[in-house]
């Protein structure tokens, strides 16, 4: 129960994103992590530090590759430097499967290193739905893609964010990375209901899932990653958990980083939504 | 509108320079008011016009993007002042936007295009060309492919006439006009203090910093810039020691290196044999000598780390 072909049938549990601040805590007191997320960008390099402190935490911890750029969503082509120095890290880390978002973000081969929200139009979602093929089998691992948080809606749109979801993951037979936080601050910025969103999509392709925080500013919220995860967040955990089951769960915090202590803390808040829908299956 | 004509259409004017008070500008990439130019793709809701949520993604990009820029060249920072280096990265980034899936390569043109744009550093365009080159270069030696090392004793084994010796790929070699790297190591010594300092303190740290890249005066030196058990080292080369290196690393057989090296040396050639010595000895030492077309990447040898300059605490993880 609770693993999926887009997640390599793994069990994991709840994980944190590996980051710089905490590497002297996690290599000196080998704290007790399911797993660790890794920003696939930061690793994709030729030599250094950041391999030799990898190749330590891939020793001892199971580590899940996450992407920022890959962009399945431009119109142009996979850049092809990047699938190979991805390729490369992927067999070092043995990943079980591979994430990255449902957005564009370059153009004409300019970066703008940013998640860009898509238009949802039946033509994105085939072209979309093509890159995530090609990439997974050049990669060949599973692929599941994150939705984003945005501030912007286009005209040309023809679906729902959540109908343009499913239609590239149908299309594309790939996995969901359901990001809860993103759900909700996309709602509020966009007026629908989050809880919509959740049920709407396949439980069945759900690998993994997503916590944060974000910030609020006065006409909208912006996904920051820099605070707990709010109570109307848990509830959305709560429900995706209902609906797809003991699911691998990552905590992101990547701005103003408290303690390993106090991130970890906060992923772990999960375990009780995660124990409440095992007790409810089993009853 | 198509998927290709959006995503131009949005880019440029994501791309597009912020104002002076870091807004939106009120003029589209195609001359007509931006209100009209976001209304066109882009919906309003019940609190932001299109023009505000198209300002959203601009800011984001400029933010990130000059974030960038500090954290990878607080050196020229220094040299130039905090506004003028803002002024000359948004110029820089509007002529090379990225072109890389990674932040890490922004920089990566900046030498060339500040030696053809040298109004931005006036008269001091030879000291910002000497920072740029030791802060991309450290950028490199950073995480550059390290190939398992020769060690001395492979070295006197192989030696002959004919011997071509590869160089670590990481290692940078530099020839400045200015000695950078002791300014380079000074501000960030005191950038990392100011992060723990009160404000009458970092205000002082300023002014110190100021003084000294104003009483920098030139001097030439030469420069590897290389790494010990992953940390990123400056270490001066004498003039000969520089152009044998530079000789070594174009391909040159150990013969040609040498004698291209002395040619216009002022050391007394009953000298010269003890000290190529002892310099292949130190390199050897410091790991600098690759086996030839290995692809295995490994850390290098801890060694015995002569004359080596610390650059800090190595540089932090970029998020793309």
């Amino acid at each position: 129960m609770g693993t999926n072909r887009f997640n390599n049938f793994t069990e994991y549990g709840i994980g944190i994103g590996l980051r710089q601040p905490h590497y002297d805590h996690i290599l000196s007191r080998k704290p007790v992590v399911d797993w660790f997320e890794i920003i696939s960008e930061n690793f994709m390099i030729d030599g250094g530090r950041p391999l030799q402190i990898l190749d330590q935490i891939l020793e001892q911890y199971k580590v899940v590759q996450h992407g920022v750029s890959m962009y399945f969503g431009s119109a142009e082509k996979p850049n092809r430097e990047h699938l190979r120095r991805l390729k490369e890290l992927v067999k070092r880390t043995k990943t079980p499967w591979l994430s990255d978002h449902l957005c564009w973000g370059s153009v004409d081969g300019r970066y703008t290193h940013d998640l860009l929200p898509m238009p949802y139009t039946f033509e994105a979602a085939k072209l979309t739905a093509q890159k995530v093929r090609e990439v997974r089998d050049y990669l060949e691992v599973p692929i599941a893609v994150e939705n984003v948080s945005s501030y912007a809606e286009y005209h040309v749109s023809e679906m729902s964010e959540w109908e343009f979801l499913n239609e590239v993951v149908e299309r594309a037979d790939c996995g969901i990375l359901l990001d809860v936080n993103n759900i909700y601050v996309s709602s509020q910025n966009h007026s629908f209901d989050p809880f919509t969103y959740v049920n709407s999509v396949p439980a069945e392709r759900i690998a993994q899932i997503h916590i944060a925080g974000h910030s609020k500013y006065r006409k909208y919220i912006l996904d920051t990653h820099d605070h707990p995860v709010i109570d109307p967040v848990w509830k959305l955990y709560e429900r995706a958990i209902q609906r797809a089951g003991h699911t691998a769960t990552l905590l992101e915090w990547d701005d103003s980083i408290p303690s390993f202590k106090e991130v970890h803390n906060e992923a772990l808040k999960a375990n009780r939504f995660l124990a409440a829908t095992a007790l409810a299956t089993a009853v | 509108m198509k998927l290709l004509e959006l995503q131009r259409t949005m880019a440029r004017a994501v791309m597009q320079p912020l104002t002076f008070t870091e807004r939106m500008q009120r003029t589209a990439p195609d001359g007509q008011p931006m209100r009209a130019y976001a209304a066109r793709f882009i919906k309003p809701n019940d609190r932001l016009t299109s023009f505000e949520r198209l300002e959203i993604y601009n800011r984001q990009y400029w933010f990130r993007l000059l974030s960038s820029m500090v954290e990878d060249f607080p050196g020229l920072r220094a040299v130039l002042g905090a506004s003028r280096f803002e002024a000359m990265s948004k110029a820089y980034i509007t002529d090379c936007p990225s072109r890389s899936f990674t932040l890490r390569d922004l920089g990566s043109q900046l030498e060339s295009w500040l030696h053809k744009n040298p109004r931005w550093a006036g008269k001091k365009q030879t000291l910002a060309l000497d920072i740029v080159k030791l802060e991309w270069a450290e950028i490199e030696a950073f995480d550059g492919k390290a190939e398992p090392p020769l060690r001395p004793e492979d070295l006197s084994a192989n030696a002959g006439a004919d011997l071509r010796l590869r160089l670590q790929p990481y290692i940078q070699l530099l020839s400045l006009r200015y000695p950078v790297d002791d300014l380079l190591l000074e501000i960030k010594n005191t950038s990392e203090e100011n992060e723990v300092a009160s404000n009458a303190f970092q205000e002082r740290r300023k002014h110190k910093r100021v003084q000294t890249v104003a009483k920098l005066k030139p001097a030439a030196i030469a420069l590897a810039v290389h790494r010990i058990d992953n940390s990123v080292y400056f270490r001066r080369l004498e003039p000969e020691e520089f152009a044998l290196l530079t000789e070594l690393k174009q391909g040159r057989t150990l013969q040609k290196a040498v004698a291209h090296a002395f040619i216009e040396t002022k050391i007394p050639p009953q000298e010269l044999p003890a000290l190529v010595q002892r310099w292949f000895h130190n390199w050897a030492a410091l790991g600098w000598f690759c086996q030839s077309d290995q692809k295995t990447e490994t850390s290098p040898r801890s060694t015995n780390p002569m004359n080596r300059k610390p650059t800090g605490a190595g540089r932090k993880r970029k998020i793309v």
